[in-house]
């Protein structure tokens, strides 16, 4: 019984968008590898997704013909190469539905984060001023705000979150208040797989004129991720958690504040007039792009837009909604298993092995060619919230398969039997 | 390769640790925290006249980390201080060195060479070195401590 793995079309309209996890796995080179003898089966997607065959193509052709200077040279390849960098940026504009004015290329959710925290933290934060993050939070989104506080004289305060791991809202309504000026939050807890109301607490924020800044690493490969609709500041994502490279990514930032932000950098592309006297910085999503950017970061990042793009991705989030039911149902049946956060989010499932080391547990997984996540996942205060030093993490990707889910239950049980 | 890994000699260190809890009087003490998986393991030295009386250990981890700081608790009690060392060298040899020195393995004794497959799970090598870190942090500080007899130090206070 499977029944997602059955291709779905869209019904009605001609030439809608299928899915098809067996025809998506198929485009991604390193689904075909073995570990140990055994094949791979990766389900540390939340740590970092693998590429389909598109987006390394995507990062080879630019390197071999539109590879020149980004926004500097008059020649024809400094022209190219702009172009193949700001279609890019429109790309991700779609993905996250806003203008590519307000998309500012990054390293990453934690470059764009430290930016957001180091600009509008020395804008909006004064002695006795609060932040409000929460337990949920990764510590890209936390310790950022915690040295901004420290340096800045305002005080951090962390909105907890429920026994089953919903953020508890009414506590951080409770929490926000006249000396609120910033809210922290991530969109999709990447332990729990939570998905955060972030509108909700955007309308709590606006209350008080606070700004919001959204860790979105979890959400765009999993979810539809519409700033406007949030009403969120600050958006932040990663290439790589949505089948894109590495060191690259960008951050939405409103057009309340991309233009008037002080920008985090200073060099090459960002200035308007350059003297010791005086120095002023451009407008627009360059003013924060300062140095040579990762054109091919940008690229791939475009071209991984385009995948996603490219099925049907409300049958993608059915098929892995089957696939993290499959894993829940699974861990219930085996004794000693506990599965933590919510019962509906995202496709993330964290769990323990009664008696065993989450560690312990992803080394024996491993020996099965299952790849997982074990350890406190970057979530230091959410780990001490659950009462836990560790878990081990099971991350879902569309092209995962109900097979691997077996793979991955077995080799829990063979741990199971190991350390009995 | 898993079961060379988790031999039954592990996992018994492991469920049952040998010298495991704080000792009412010791030298010195030192923590090793594995910052990736949040393993924290705290070592206790004790000095006597000619060596180490005993060496004791707590705190929390997987497997390989606890039995580890087990078997290293065994071998090194009753050691002279250079003997400690030298087992130390050989093991973190074993364990961790691109090329382990052939005469690592007979420099320590069964229980720690059981340990050298992890040396074949490069992500689980600092689980298996943890301990002895604490130790080296430790008896240094008891020995600094000491500057001749044992101190004979209560515990209680943090020697570093």
């Amino acid at each position: 019984m499977n029944p997602a793995r059955k291709p779905s079309t869209a019904p009605g309209s001609p030439g809608a968008l299928a899915f098809d996890p067996e025809a998506i796995r198929a485009q991604f080179p390193m689904l075909g590898a073995t570990m140990h003898g055994k094949p791979l089966v990766y389900l540390d997607n939340a740590a970092t997704t693998q590429r389909p065959r598109a987006v390394i193509d995507s990062v080879v052709e630019h390197w071999s013909t539109t590879n020149g200077p980004v926004s500097r040279g008059v020649h024809a390849l400094g022209s190219l190469a702009t172009e193949k960098y700001e279609s890019a940026r429109t790309a991700a504009a779609s993905l996250l539905n806003a203008e590519p004015e307000f998309i500012v290329f990054t390293k990453g959710v934690t470059d764009g984060l430290n930016l957001v925290a180091r600009s509008l933290g020395d804008e909006l934060l004064g002695e006795g001023d609060e932040v409000v993050v929460t337990e949920l939070e990764h510590h890209s989104n936390f310790l950022p705000w915690r040295q901004a506080c420290l340096r800045r004289g305002a005080v951090l305060r962390v909105a907890p979150i429920t026994d089953s791991g919903e953020l508890d809202l009414d506590a951080l309504r409770a929490m926000v208040n006249g000396r609120t000026r910033i809210v922290a939050v991530t969109h999709v807890s990447n332990v729990l797989g939570t998905v955060v109301p972030v509108s909700e607490i955007v309308s709590i924020a606006r209350g008080v004129g606070a700004a919001v800044v959204v860790d979105g690493a979890q959400a765009p490969g999993h979810l539809p991720v519409d700033v406007q609709r949030l009403g969120c500041d600050f958006y932040a994502i990663s290439a790589h958690k949505m089948f894109g490279p590495a060191g690259a990514g960008v951050l939405y930032m409103s057009p309340r504040w991309v233009d008037r932000l002080e920008p985090a950098q200073y060099g090459g592309g960002m200035v308007e007039l350059a003297s010791a006297e005086e120095s002023t910085w451009i407008t627009g999503p360059h003013r924060h792009e300062a140095g040579t950017p990762n054109t091919e970061g940008a690229v791939g990042l475009g071209a991984a837009v385009a995948f996603l793009g490219s099925f049907d991705r409300a049958a993608a989030r059915a098929h892995e909604r089957s696939l993290r039911d499959a894993i829940v149902a699974g861990l219930g049946q085996i004794p000693k298993a506990r599965v933590y956060g919510p019962a509906e989010g995202a496709p993330i499932v964290s769990f323990g092995l009664e008696g065993v080391h989450a560690h312990d547990l992803a080394t024996v997984l491993d020996a099965e060619g299952v790849a997982v996540r074990a350890g406190h996942m970057c979530a230091q205060p959410l780990m001490r919230r659950l009462g836990v030093p560790a878990l081990t993490r099971a991350s879902i990707a569309p092209y995962n398969t109900h097979a691997e889910v077996e793979a991955l239950l077995d080799g829990v049980r063979r741990a199971g039997q190991i350390f009995a | 390769m898993l079961e060379s890994l988790y031999q039954q000699i592990l996992l018994d260190h492991s469920r049952h640790p040998c010298h495991h809890g704080r000792p009412e009087r010791f030298d010195a003490e030192a923590e090793g925290h594995n910052p990736i998986c949040g393993d924290k393991v705290r070592v206790f030295v004790t000095l006597k006249d000619d060596g180490i009386e005993e060496v004791r250990f707590e705190g929390a981890g997987c497997a390989i980390s606890q039995a580890s700081a087990s078997m290293m608790t065994n071998a090194l009690s009753g050691l002279s201080i250079d003997d400690a060392k030298a087992v130390r060298a050989a093991f973190l040899d074993l364990v961790a060195a691109a090329e382990p020195d052939k005469s690592s393995g007979e420099r320590v004794n069964e229980e720690l060479r059981s340990m050298s497959e992890v040396r074949r799970f490069p992500a689980r090598v600092k689980c298996a070195t943890l301990a002895w870190h604490a130790l080296a942090r430790a008896l240094g500080e008891a020995l600094k401590g000491s500057g001749g007899p044992p101190s004979g130090s209560v515990g209680g206070g943090k020697t570093g």
